[in-house]
């Protein structure tokens, strides 16, 4: 939060909101620092910009009642078409409002960019994930596992993700934990995140990619440290992910429940990504063995 | 998917399954019930209007005073009817997806996604491509002409032209309701989804050719409207003398000059990804879909300033007439317009902060983007101050008017909250844009241009439309449009995401229920604007407005009889005032003869403009079937028709003045029989067109 | 109207001393038809943006510029062209004086002759890339090649078919003013074409040499 006297206008918005039932959904219930700084900033642009638009909510209704037709005993001046006052009011207002919006912007779109390492004592974990037609691999390359749909991590730790996608343009995003971040095909994007408390939240594709994109969704684990350390051991004697189940996994389907993989082949990210590059896409990946068709 | 086609050199990719009822019969749900209940509306729709100018006799009314008009009152006219028809499509189709949504939550709804899919891609089309752009193109070219004093735009043939581009585009849509399939890229057709490798059937190739004709149509309509509002001005209208609706209609067409091809390009860059294998696009060898989204969003920013600032131009013209008073700060918004049309075209990254750029530039374009909201703010205000000393009446235009006055600005908070690229990490790609582009664009363009009709109307047809049944759509709209998208801004605050077919959260039903019943008021506030046509061509003899001036009007298009002679001025004005027909009412001037007539020279009509329209569709079509054949043959007939067009000598008909003189005079007699109407009466048979001069 | 306005320049031929009817009408028909060409331009621009972008980012392990352009038939072609601008100006001169259609139809000629020569050396070239293995499906440098300079070719292919039309309306109705103020519209589309060129080989050949 930016600015210390509109505090008061964030604490009753943020009562407003809760008792809405925006109380577990979304970036107004965040859950971690992004998410948090994204409702503040939200909230306080809200503010500052109906320093703009409240004084017409409040003139019009007494403007449309002072000068109505019927009203005969109200000043009417045909021809009066200019004050410099009002017009160094309608101008100047908003721009002082635009130029600190402004420079705030510049501030806080720095503080915020998704590129950004999350200042922590604690070592960054790196998740590279792939954006699959209708699901979500999500490669651990220094623990050397990766699970499917599933995404579990330590709370109050910065995780910093790379992304690309198999197919077409997503979007990946965890709303309670703030930014997204498109995933595209041949390219790495990136996006660093940090949920301050253990918990499940879910998180989503946003971006359009064929009929089972409502259902592109999966749940993001927020776990204490240890609880981290004995899954991934857990995940350790799964099956392997290597090329050969990589494309098994990557045709088109929908997941009903996650999947965990053990031993990765390393590399692997970043093979899929030249595979997308050199590779032209004339067939479809499969479409063939779904294990739950999306609709229809 | 695709099953195997008839005859691939005669009918290209066509099938048993291109056909409409097919799935229908094969596999009757609710899924397919919608989809055979949309072909037949379409196909009778057709039907009944072939039939209706059959048992009329109407054929050869509509053929040469419709069809073959170079005149741009009718072209304007067609191009509002046009998008009329289209707007109860998407209308309709959005009724569907707010009904598929409600259904729609923790179970499949009754519509399978692939068809939500193509709901919302031709929803989006449709309103953008072939709702706002024909209406606001329909209302510039009926009323700029007879606003800054001209007999026609410069170049009538090319106008024919635009609207046959245009109308051959929407056939195409409206065939893809009936064969084979659309798209369910979305409005905006982002690659690589629409590439071949995920999306080989023939949808995407119909929203290509639909989007491109139109496009092409469009800058065409830009170069001509530009060129007829720089040349054709009548004499003493000077740049600041111009009404802002002209003025908005001069800043649209400059940026549909440069905004419309970067669209052109990025569709026919695709179409080459599609058809011939080029790699702009692709995953693989060297395509890059980023290089479409800055293509599609450099022509997508303006095109959202194209579709409003006519509207802008609208309500500036309804505040000052229906508050009988000047505009309030007339350079301002002169300004402001022109600031708009400037910082359009700086603005488009933020359709895609979330791509990776780096923050500078995510703040930069950000910054930008709020700058916008400075001149639009102003406009606001410009307004308000308008009625402010005035003598507000309330009729269907200025409620519209208002409406959209304190609805858009909630639209503007919300915009400058997406500028901001932090909070735009966090609502990208939710309802909350989706409420967002709405709170602009119906308030905006939508209530402008309903706006324009009633105020227009009377001018287009010689008598009023009903006005309680105007009031009756006006509220429908209003509670609709607020009850439809409000809802959709929480569930985006929700984390609900746009495009979705299902929902896997229970807590989004009560949300989606009431942005439901907003979709029926909405339908209702449309079906009562159907009702009202009907009440209003029924009641025509007690409504009519001879005179023209039903509404104390304060610019050109005033002066002359109610519907205009196809010349539009018996004698070229000159102006000498901004509020030109007023200051020639205040000094008498405003029904009396001139010296003396002169020939008029107008256009003769053309067939060539609905031959053009005719092969642009079944070129379309055939590209979008591959059926090479025709491809080739309809390619090379519409450039003859141009060519053979050039052939043509005499294009031009010369009305003597004798009839000009008469036709004048008759109508100079027939006004000087009318009595005056009190501005109370306006909305009563008093009113015949003769406004009362309060000197 | 007046004297002035009839004398006043438009941008295209001035033929207010030799035909001040015709340069009189051409006034708003060449200004549209300037507007045209702007958007026209901006088309051109959107094409070498992509072409800057893709052949730096789009050739993925395929030929660079610098591998498979060469400037032998490009300084041909562009050395046609510029020699046609030149003699479309003697067109034009020719007709400025209404009296000489025998010497506006020799030079329209040659004019095409050259144009022809331009389209057909680079149809050459393109066939050339295409059967070495270099057609635009190759990567997205050379598909965004083959798009901006394809697309210039298409114009001035329409230009040619533009002034073959007029030469047969040269014949049909005589120098009138439709004819004239038509052949002042190709005129600047021919040379507008003409710097498009200039763009394409400085930006795509040189550049890509160099």
């Amino acid at each position: 939060m930016n600015y210390p006297s509109a505090r008061w206008v964030i604490v009753l918005a943020t009562l407003f909101l809760a008792s809405c039932g925006f109380s577990d959904h979304g970036f107004l219930a965040p859950a971690g620092p992004i998410a948090e700084a994204q409702r503040n900033h939200f909230l306080s642009i809200t503010a500052w910009t109906l320093v703009v638009i409240v004084p017409l909510f409040v003139a019009t209704p007494i403007v449309l009642w002072k000068y109505r037709f019927g009203k005969k005993d109200s000043t009417y001046r045909p021809n009066w078409t200019f004050s410099w006052i009002l017009e160094g009011l309608i101008w100047g207002l908003p721009l002082i409002i635009v130029g600190v919006l402004g420079w705030n912007v510049w501030k806080v779109s720095h503080q915020l960019d998704p590129y950004t390492p999350i200042a922590s004592d604690k070592p960054t974990l790196r998740i590279q994930v792939v954006g699959l037609d209708w699901k979500w691999l999500f490669i651990y390359p220094d623990q050397k596992i990766a699970s499917v749909n599933q995404l579990v991590f330590p709370a109050d730790r910065p995780v910093r993700f790379e992304l690309t996608s198999e197919t077409v343009m997503q979007a990946f995003m965890i709303p309670r934990l703030g930014s997204q971040i498109y995933a595209m095909p041949g390219m790495i994007t990136q996006l660093n995140l940090l949920a301050s408390e253990p918990g499940s939240y879910r998180g989503q594709n946003t971006q359009y990619n064929g009929k089972a994109f409502a259902k592109q969704k999966f749940t993001a684990k927020a776990v204490s440290e240890f609880t981290f350390e004995d899954w991934v051991n857990q995940q350790k004697s799964n099956p392997p992910l290597d090329i050969s189940a990589y494309n098994k996994l990557a045709r088109r389907s929908v997941l009903s429940e996650p999947v965990f993989f053990g031993n990765i082949t390393p590399g692997l990210f970043q093979r899929i990504i030249e595979r997308v590059k050199s590779t032209p896409a004339v067939e479809l990946p499969g479409a063939v063995k779904q294990t739950s068709e999306g609709g229809s | 998917m695709t099953g195997q086609p008839f005859d691939y050199f005669w009918l290209g990719k066509l099938s048993i399954d291109s056909l409409p009822f097919v799935e229908f019969i094969r596999d009757p749900n609710s899924n397919t019930a919608v989809g055979a209940f949309a072909k037949a509306a379409a196909i009778g729709g057709a039907m009944g209007l072939m039939v209706l100018l059959t048992v009329f006799g109407k054929w050869r009314v509509f053929w040469h005073e419709w069809l073959t008009s170079l005149d741009a009152k009718k072209i304007g006219i067609m191009y509002i009817v046009l998008a009329m028809v289209m707007l109860l499509r998407a209308v309709i189709e959005a009724g569907f997806m707010r009904a598929q949504q409600m259904l729609a939550v923790e179970q499949p709804g009754p519509l399978a996604p692939e068809h939500f899919g193509e709901l919302f891609s031709t929803h989006g089309t449709i309103m953008i491509f072939f709702m706002a752009m024909p209406f606001l193109i329909g209302i510039i070219n009926v009323v700029m002409p007879l606003q800054i004093g001209a007999r026609d735009v410069k170049f009538p043939l090319l106008n024919a032209i635009s609207l046959a581009l245009t109308a051959a585009g929407a056939v195409l849509i409206m065939i893809s309701l009936v064969i084979g399939k659309f798209s369910t890229g979305g409005w905006s057709g982002y690659p690589p989804f629409t590439e071949l490798a995920f999306n080989p059937g023939a949808g995407v190739d119909y929203w290509i050719w639909a989007v491109t004709l139109s496009s092409i149509g469009n800058t065409l309509t830009g170069i001509n409207f530009a060129v007829t509002i720089y040349k054709l001005r009548a004499p003493g209208m000077t740049w600041f003398r111009m009404p802002l609706f002209s003025w908005t209609a001069l800043c649209t067409s400059i940026i549909m000059i440069f905004a419309m091809m970067p669209l052109t390009v990025a569709t026919l860059m695709l179409a080459l990804d599609r058809y011939a294998g080029f790699h702009f696009f692709t995953n693989a060898l060297g395509g890059n879909m980023m290089n479409y989204t800055n293509l599609f969003w450099l022509f997508g920013h303006p095109e959202v300033y194209i579709v409003i600032l006519p509207a802008f131009g609208v309500f500036s013209e309804v505040f000052s007439t229906f508050s009988g008073k000047r505009l309030y700060g007339y350079h301002s918004l002169v300004f402001a317009t022109m600031a708009i049309a400037v910082l359009s075209f700086c603005v488009w990254l933020h359709h895609f902060f979330t791509m990776g750029e780096t923050a500078d530039l995510n703040a930069a374009f950000g910054i930008a983007t709020m700058l916008i909201g400075v001149p639009t703010g102003v406009k606001v205000y410009d307004w308000l101050l308008t009625m402010v000393r005035g003598r507000v009446r309330l009729t269907t235009a200025m409620l519209f008017s208002i409406m959209f006055m304190v609805t858009f600005v909630i639209g503007g908070l919300t915009g400058v909250i997406l500028a901001n690229p932090p909070v735009d990490f966090a609502v990208h790609n939710s309802l909350f844009l989706v409420a967002h582009f709405h709170n602009m664009l119906i308030p905006g363009t939508l209530f402008g241009m309903f706006a324009a009709y009633y105020v227009w109307f009377p001018k287009m047809f010689g008598f009023r439309l009903s006005e309680k049944w105007g009031r009756i759509s006006f509220w429908c709209w209003s509670f609709g449009f607020y009850l439809a998208f409000m809802p959709l801004y929480a569930l985006g605050l929700m984390g609900a995401m746009r495009r979705s077919a299902q929902w896997f959260d229970p807590q989004y039903l009560p949300w989606l229920v009431v942005a439901f019943c907003g979709a029926l008021l909405i339908l209702a506030g449309l079906a009562s604007q159907v009702v009202q046509l009907w009440v209003s061509i029924r009641d025509r003899d007690t409504t009519r407005v001879p005179g023209g001036d039903p509404w104390d009007g304060r610019s050109l298009e005033w002066s002359m009889s109610a519907p205009p002679p196809e010349y539009n001025f018996a004698v070229i004005p000159q102006v000498h005032d901004r509020d030109a027909f007023t200051w020639m009412k205040k000094n008498g001037t405003s029904y009396t003869a001139p010296e003396h007539y002169e020939d008029i020279k107008m256009p003769k009509n053309s067939i060539v403009a609905p031959v053009i329209c005719a092969l642009t569709a079944a070129l379309g079509f055939a590209l979008t079937w591959h059926i090479w054949w025709l491809t080739i043959a309809s390619f090379i007939a519409v450039w003859a028709t141009v060519i053979a067009r050039s052939f043509c000598q005499n294009t031009e008909e010369t009305i003597p003045a004798s009839q000009v003189r008469e036709e004048h005079e008759r109508w100079l007699r027939s006004v000087k029989a009318l009595k005056p109407a009190p501005r109370e009466h306006e909305t009563t048979s008093a009113n015949q067109g003769l406004a009362e001069v309060v000197v | 109207m007046n004297k002035i306005r009839k004398y006043s320049r438009h941008p295209g031929l001035n033929m207010g001393s030799t035909d001040p009817e015709t340069h009189e009408a051409a006034e708003t028909l060449l200004f549209g038809f300037w507007v045209f060409l702007m958007s026209d331009l901006v088309l051109f621009a959107l094409l070498f943006a992509d072409y800057a972008a893709q052949s730096q980012h789009g050739v993925a392990g395929g030929p660079t510029p610098g591998d498979i352009l060469d400037l032998k038939n490009p300084f041909i072609e562009t050395m046609l062209l510029l020699v046609s601008s030149f003699t479309f100006g003697l067109a034009a001169l020719a007709m400025k004086y209404r009296q000489d259609r025998t010497r506006l139809v020799f030079w329209l000629v040659v004019t095409f002759a050259l144009g022809a020569g331009f389209v057909g050396l680079e149809v050459y070239d393109f066939t050339d890339m295409i059967s070495k293995g270099h057609g635009p499906q190759t990567s997205g440098f050379l598909s965004a090649f083959f798009l901006l300079v394809g697309t210039h070719g298409i114009h001035v292919s329409s230009g040619l078919i533009w002034l073959l039309v007029l030469l047969v309306q040269v014949f049909v109705f005589g120098l009138n003013r439709n004819v004239k103020t038509r052949l002042m519209r190709l005129a600047i589309f021919w040379h507008m074409l003409d710097v498009v060129w200039i763009g394409i080989f400085t930006f795509v050949y040189l550049f890509g040499v160099a």
